[in-house]
């Protein structure tokens, strides 16, 4: 007689069948159709932007696409992680997964990691569009220095090809992409938090909103504060409630300035990804300390 | 028992914002050090003050909050732009003002705002057929140059690595301000920087031999210059060394230009 395999308290083989189900789940729902939004912006924004030299354009093409890529990953991130626990609820496929020896903690660990999937697949898409953009502009600006060199030397000609080259690419973008992706992953965290005591997926989206704009707020209102408020006991306590509670996000707005040429030294951006890190943990556990207790 | 369960589900979220306060007090001392780190390496410049929440209007204070200060800004010089295009001036000024608060490491911004300043702001003060009286329209347009100076000194506090600003500072001085002294210096300081542009040397050359008493320097760095090669034989090269041959009455041997 066979005996049955022995259950394992953590597998990551479950972990990752959960993964790549919520992925699957999430990409069916048509989210990328956001990226037909994100392309017709910077191709609209082309014309927009013709009254200015090559090289401001590229500048605000890069603005832009950041920009654009870093509201497109939170939008992304509340909104379908806010989704994941209500729709397995609706649709009965919690308690099927659940009634099998698969611990929560797995499930919410499974559902975390498809939307740090998705979003990954999204900030790559729209990376890949961003780069398409990038380089078919290079080319319309190639000849028009082309164009316009006609009667300058080589050397010139040479040197304004450089220019643009420098101005184009900048390897520092990747950096951005990744602050970005820390930012989004963080939000899918906390939203996922939200999801286990939240009534209604409206509230989870509410209540995330909120406390990513308090989130990005904190820092300036502790400044303005401590100024005016002289530092008084009762403001401290205040910030330093705030400050606990909440995420202070603008730790992962590194974007404006790596857009503007900005370098990111690799240490910086490795300890920015470890504090990106025990967000996440630090939420997938207040999560699951919430989930645990929760009558299903 | 019942009761006891559904009191832990009850205070299951209180007990997971209280483990959220324990890790938040955690890491607290990690994240000041890292927001130390990050404005020590030019991350988030930008202070978002009140000031800025009453020109942005609420939306744009909220969007410059969420990570979208660059965009901002760049919306900002677009409406710039179109104030320039309608000789609005003064909301020229502002906007521009706004959007390098704003994004005070984005190069471009500033360049834009002295440029327009110092050439488009300050030539249309002076034509301005609508003030009759010159004395006012000359004082206008110092105005507006010394706006173009502040916006281009300012820029280049912000971005010390950038040539490009710098060089702006230096064409502005030499065309608008006529100060070829300050101008050769900050032609000087562009050329030093990584990217500067090779031309950058000889402009600062060139303000040199128009300030009395700095002839010699000028020569000598003119010759430096034309010592180099063919490439710096240029007609302004040659036209400056001339001149300061001339001037210095400099003997024979020393002269590139021998007297017929």
């Amino acid at each position: 007689m066979d005996r049955a395999p022995r259950h394992r308290v953590f597998s990551p083989g479950r972990i990752l069948a959960i993964a790549g189900n919520a992925l699957t789940e999430l990409t069916r729902q048509k989210v990328f159709y956001f990226l037909l939004l994100f392309a017709l912006l910077l191709i609209g924004s082309s014309v927009l932007l013709v009254r200015f030299s090559f090289q401001d354009q590229f500048q605000m093409l890069k603005d832009l696409s950041l920009g654009a890529m870093s509201v497109f990953s939170t939008l992304l991130a509340i909104l379908a992680t806010a989704s994941m626990l209500p729709k397995d609820t609706e649709d009965r496929t919690l308690y099927t997964i659940l009634a099998k020896p698969v611990p929560r903690f797995e499930y919410l660990l499974g559902k975390f990691l498809g939307a740090a999937g998705l979003l990954a697949l999204s900030l790559l898409l729209m990376g890949v569009v961003f780069a398409v953009v990038l380089v078919l502009r290079e080319r319309t600006a190639e000849a028009e220095i082309l164009a316009e060199s006609a009667g300058f030397g080589a050397d010139a000609t040479a040197a304004r090809l450089a220019e643009l080259r420098a101005t184009v690419f900048n390897p520092n973008l990747f950096a951005g992409g990744v602050a970005i992706y820390l930012k989004a992953c963080v939000l899918a965290a906390l939203t996922l938090f939200f999801s286990t005591f939240a009534t209604s997926s409206i509230f989870t989206v509410l209540i995330t909103a909120m406390t990513y704009f308090i989130g990005h707020f904190q820092a300036t209102a502790r400044e303005y504060w401590q100024a005016e408020a002289g530092g008084s006991v009762l403001s401290r306590i205040f910030l330093g409630l705030v400050s606990i509670l909440f995420p202070d996000l603008q730790m992962f707005n590194l974007v404006d300035e790596i857009a503007a040429g900005t370098a990111v030294p690799a240490g910086l951006l490795a300890r920015t990804a470890i504090l990106g890190a025990f967000y996440v943990v630090i939420y997938l556990m207040a999560a699951q300390f919430v989930f645990a207790q929760k009558e299903l | 028992m019942t009761a006891d369960s559904s009191r832990r589900r009850r205070l299951a979220p209180l007990a997971a914002f209280a483990l959220l306060g324990i890790f938040g007090a955690l890491r607290l001392p990690f994240e000041t050090r890292l927001d130390a780190e990050h404005r020590a390496a030019g991350f988030r410049p930008a202070r978002l003050g009140l000031d800025l929440r009453e020109r942005l209007g609420q939306a744009g204070f909220l969007a410059a909050l969420s990570g979208c200060r660059a965009v901002v800004a760049d919306v900002l010089c677009l409406q710039a732009s179109t104030a320039w295009e309608r000789v609005e001036w003064g909301r020229m000024n502002w906007l521009f003002q706004t959007a390098t608060a704003l994004a005070p490491r984005a190069v471009f911004i500033w360049d834009m705002a002295g440029w327009h300043m110092g050439y488009n702001a300050s030539r249309a003060a002076r034509e301005d057929s609508r003030q009759p009286r010159e004395a006012l329209r000359i004082k206008a347009e110092r105005e507006y140059l010394q706006l173009a100076r502040d916006f281009l000194e300012r820029g280049i506090a912000n971005n010390p690595a950038e040539p490009r600003l710098r060089e702006q500072l230096g064409t502005l001085l030499r065309d608008k301000l006529r100060d070829p002294l300050a101008a050769s210096q900050a032609f000087d300081a562009a050329a030093a920087l990584p990217g500067a542009r090779a031309y950058l040397k000889r402009f600062a050359a060139y303000c040199l031999a128009q300030v009395p008493g700095k002839e010699r320097e000028a020569h000598s760095r003119l010759r430096a210059l034309y010592d180099l090669g063919p490439q710096e034989h240029l007609p302004s090269v040659l036209r400056d060394l001339k001149h300061l041959e001339e001037k210095l009455s400099l003997p024979p041997e020393q002269r590139i230009y021998k007297a017929p």
